[in-house]
């Protein structure tokens, strides 16, 4: 059995990192995530591997293009505004089709914004970020046990995929102490080979080039026709999500991250005054289980999004739904972090409109 | 003392006809084609059989498009070993 | 069977073979313009290659900018690099790959502009690879604009009435900057116009190359270079003019040099 530790979200990340057989970080500070790069310079000395503090986050992000592109098991973390500073750099690394994990433990926005968690980077996250057409796989987790589980699962779809998977996480898992432990993974056992690696051409094998510069369009497209059908692959067997008493839901709640927790608590409140609410919690935001929502949204009277933005990941909902139910958002912004009390406020009301009224439910209000 | 006698060989259809060894070469060896290549550039040829093997050409063709050979007195060397044909060849001759 | 086989094949029963097209430099066309710098410095730099016979421990990186394909023609692995960042994809390869020989090749928009902050840094950390700096003051990629190293009131297509010292600065000596960084090992320019200037690059880039088993520090070797049809000149007018308005701002020479203890240390 497993040591159990208590952390920082930002630490047990940085643990899981060194545990899961990271070669070589590179990454810039910036709040609330600094804890990651100061925990990595204090144990990669001492366990193996590179470190290296760059001078911004552009350059960050270039030197895991590099050591991504020269078969390492790279990563770099950060929070909104160095992560809006990555998009060219993730971009180049969709295409070229490089392995890496990133992180985002996101802020209020936009702009400079504040330190406080929030979840405003969804679409960033989930609709590509960068130029030109690529996902990464998105992975958010709820917890401090999911910010390191999530690494090692993160560097394997990596690397099964050549694809760069981003955990999209907040700056209150980043800065939240909770129990942690750690599986047990051995790296060199997950080791896969990568032959197009810049590793050296040697005489067996032709030169290897890492570029995602194809001038002649039937070229690129041909390139973006190979990006799309791998990420066909992934939705269809990459999906996760997380249901919380849906079984007998009339009301369901959806959130991810940090929202679902504050959500958990709202569910209780519910039940305990005879309203059968149900979460349903998306662990890959990209691919989102547009398929699984949609079947629970025929079983509900109201589906009530939560989020900590102006409502992102309801666009994906009301995608999923498909008008089966009406959806209603709600969510604060820049740091700010609903209560359990106020979201059931919130969807007690919206409950009474649509059961109040024999006829069509009202129009969705945001 | 007699000047070491070389040769130039120009790969036309590579030759972008910049002219620079033309301008570089000290015997005024090379002079531009009248005949357009491929390409439609003219391209550098031997005028005149005085070329020494200085390489002077050679180094500043942006296009590596010039092979320079010289006499030389000496004993059987080895002067050349090809891996980009098929198979691996090793040549040598014997100096006159 | 390549063209150079065959002539060799053919010429070496009468005489020895002096000069040839490097094996590493790949047997295609190369899409630079006549008379290019670009692809003489990637001639020699190839011919450097095989000359340490360092093929296989090689990993370039190659620049946005003239340069942006030269992984089409350089036979060693090779990463491409977002505009600016190939000193931080080096860094990256470096850190994972340290037994390798690692270089860059980069233009003066592509080092001096858009990528100084990584320049400087990767300068400044002592990073153990090779820049090779194509300084020809001019972005000629994209059609012929201002670069930072442009001499002052040079007509360029931003720059139309001549560069400005008032608005646009005075052309920057990035070399001369990195050398003054302790963690700069090597810094020379260097140029490719001549035979004679071809021989000294080479023997410049064979130190820098050799500087980087040492693990010392970054070398750059900066070559100052033409671009015919930016400055709309014959590329031998165009080297006549580098010679009286580039080399006069960059002169050329070693500016940096490793003393005796630093090699020996």
């Amino acid at each position: 059995m497993s040591e159990v530790l208590f952390m920082k979200g930002n630490e047990a990340l940085a643990e899981a990192a060194i545990r899961a057989g990271l070669d070589a970080y590179f990454g810039y500070p910036i709040t609330p995530q600094s804890e990651i790069l100061e925990y990595l310079t204090a144990q990669i000395p001492k366990r193996g591997g590179v470190v290296l503090q760059a001078e911004s986050e552009v350059a960050a992000i270039n030197m895991i293009y590099g050591a991504a592109g020269a078969g390492s098991r790279v990563m770099t973390t950060t929070s909104s505004p160095g992560f809006s500073l990555m998009q060219e750099g993730i971009s180049y690394i969709a295409s070229a089709q490089l392995p890496c994990l990133l992180a985002n433990v996101v802020r209020g926005g936009p702009g400079l914004g504040t330190i406080q968690p929030s979840q405003g980077d969804y679409f960033q996250a989930t609709k590509g970020g960068g130029h030109g057409d690529y996902y990464m796989i998105v992975l958010a987790p709820s917890t401090v046990q999911e910010m390191a589980d999530f690494v090692y699962l993160g560097f394997d779809l990596a690397d099964k995929y050549r694809t760069p998977v981003m955990i999209l996480a907040d700056g209150a898992l980043g800065q939240g102490m909770e129990k942690v432990t750690f599986p047990d993974y051995d790296p060199a056992a997950r080791k896969i080979a990568k032959p197009w690696a810049t590793t050296g051409k040697t005489p067996d094998r032709e030169r290897n080039v890492i570029t995602s510069l194809y001038l002649q369009p039937e070229k690129m497209e041909e390139l973006n026709l190979v990006l799309q059908k791998k990420y066909n692959t992934i939705r269809q067997n990459e999906i996760l999500w997380e249901e919380y008493l849906t079984d007998d839901a009339e009301v369901l709640f959806t959130a991810f991250g940090l929202a679902a927790r504050i959500v958990r608590k709202t569910i209780q409140l519910a039940r305990e005054k005879g309203i059968k609410a149900g979460l349903f919690r998306p662990k890959t935001v990209w691919p989102f289980p547009y398929k699984c929502l949609n079947e629970l949204a025929h079983q509900v009277d109201l589906i009530q999004d939560i989020e900590l933005n102006a409502g992102q990941m309801v666009e994906d909902v009301r995608l999923g739904v498909e008008g089966a139910t009406p959806v209603f958002f709600h969510g604060r912004m820049g740091g700010m972090i609903p209560t359990p009390e106020e979201v059931l406020e919130k969807m007690e009301a919206n409950l009474a409109t649509v059961r109040g009224r024999n006829g069509r439910p009202k129009e969705d209000v945001r | 003392m007699a000047k070491v006698k070389g040769e130039v060989k120009i790969a036309i259809e590579t030759c972008k006809g910049c002219e620079l060894c033309i301008h570089e070469c000290p015997q005024e060896t090379l002079v531009m084609s009248d005949e357009l290549n491929q390409r439609g550039y003219h391209y550098a040829v031997v005028a005149i059989d005085n070329c020494t093997g200085c390489t002077n050409c050679a180094l500043v063709c942006p296009d590596a498009c010039i092979t320079v050979y010289r006499e030389q007195r000496g004993k059987k060397k080895l002067v050349a070993q090809l891996s980009n044909i098929t198979e691996n060849v090793t040549i040598t001759i014997d100096g006159r | 069977m390549s063209e150079k086989g065959t002539v060799v094949a053919e010429k070496a029963s009468e005489m020895d073979l002096v000069y040839c097209r490097p094996e590493s430099l790949l047997d295609v066309r190369m899409h630079y313009c006549p008379g290019c710098g670009h692809t003489t410095t990637h001639k020699i730099l190839m011919e450097v290659i095989d000359q340490l016979n360092i093929q296989e421990e090689t990993i370039g990186v190659a620049p946005v900018g003239c340069a942006v394909l030269a992984y089409e023609y350089l036979n060693v692995d090779m990463h491409q690099a977002a505009h600016g960042r190939a000193t931080a994809v080096a860094t990256g390869i470096k850190a994972v790959q340290p037994d390798k020989y690692v270089f860059t090749y980069q233009g003066d928009g592509d080092l001096a502009a858009i990528g100084t902050a990584e320049t400087i840094h990767s300068a400044n950390r002592g990073e153990n690879f090779l820049i090779i700096f194509i300084n020809n003051g001019i972005y000629g990629m994209t059609g012929g604009q201002m670069a930072p190293t442009t001499p002052i009131g040079e007509k360029t297509a931003t720059s139309p009435y001549g560069r400005d010292k008032k608005t646009a600065g005075a052309p920057i000596d990035i070399t001369n900057l990195l050398a003054q960084l302790p963690g700069t090992f090597y810094a020379t320019r260097q140029a490719v116009h001549s035979a004679n200037a071809v021989r000294k690059t080479k023997k410049a880039l064979i130190k820098a190359f050799e500087y980087q088993k040492l693990d010392k520090g970054l070398c750059i070797v900066e070559v100052v270079s033409n671009c015919p049809s930016g400055w709309k000149l014959t590329p031998y007018e165009s080297n006549e003019w580098m010679k009286e308005h580039m080399m006069t701002i960059y002169p050329l020479g070693d500016i940096k040099t490793p003393s005796k203890e630093d090699l020996l240390s």
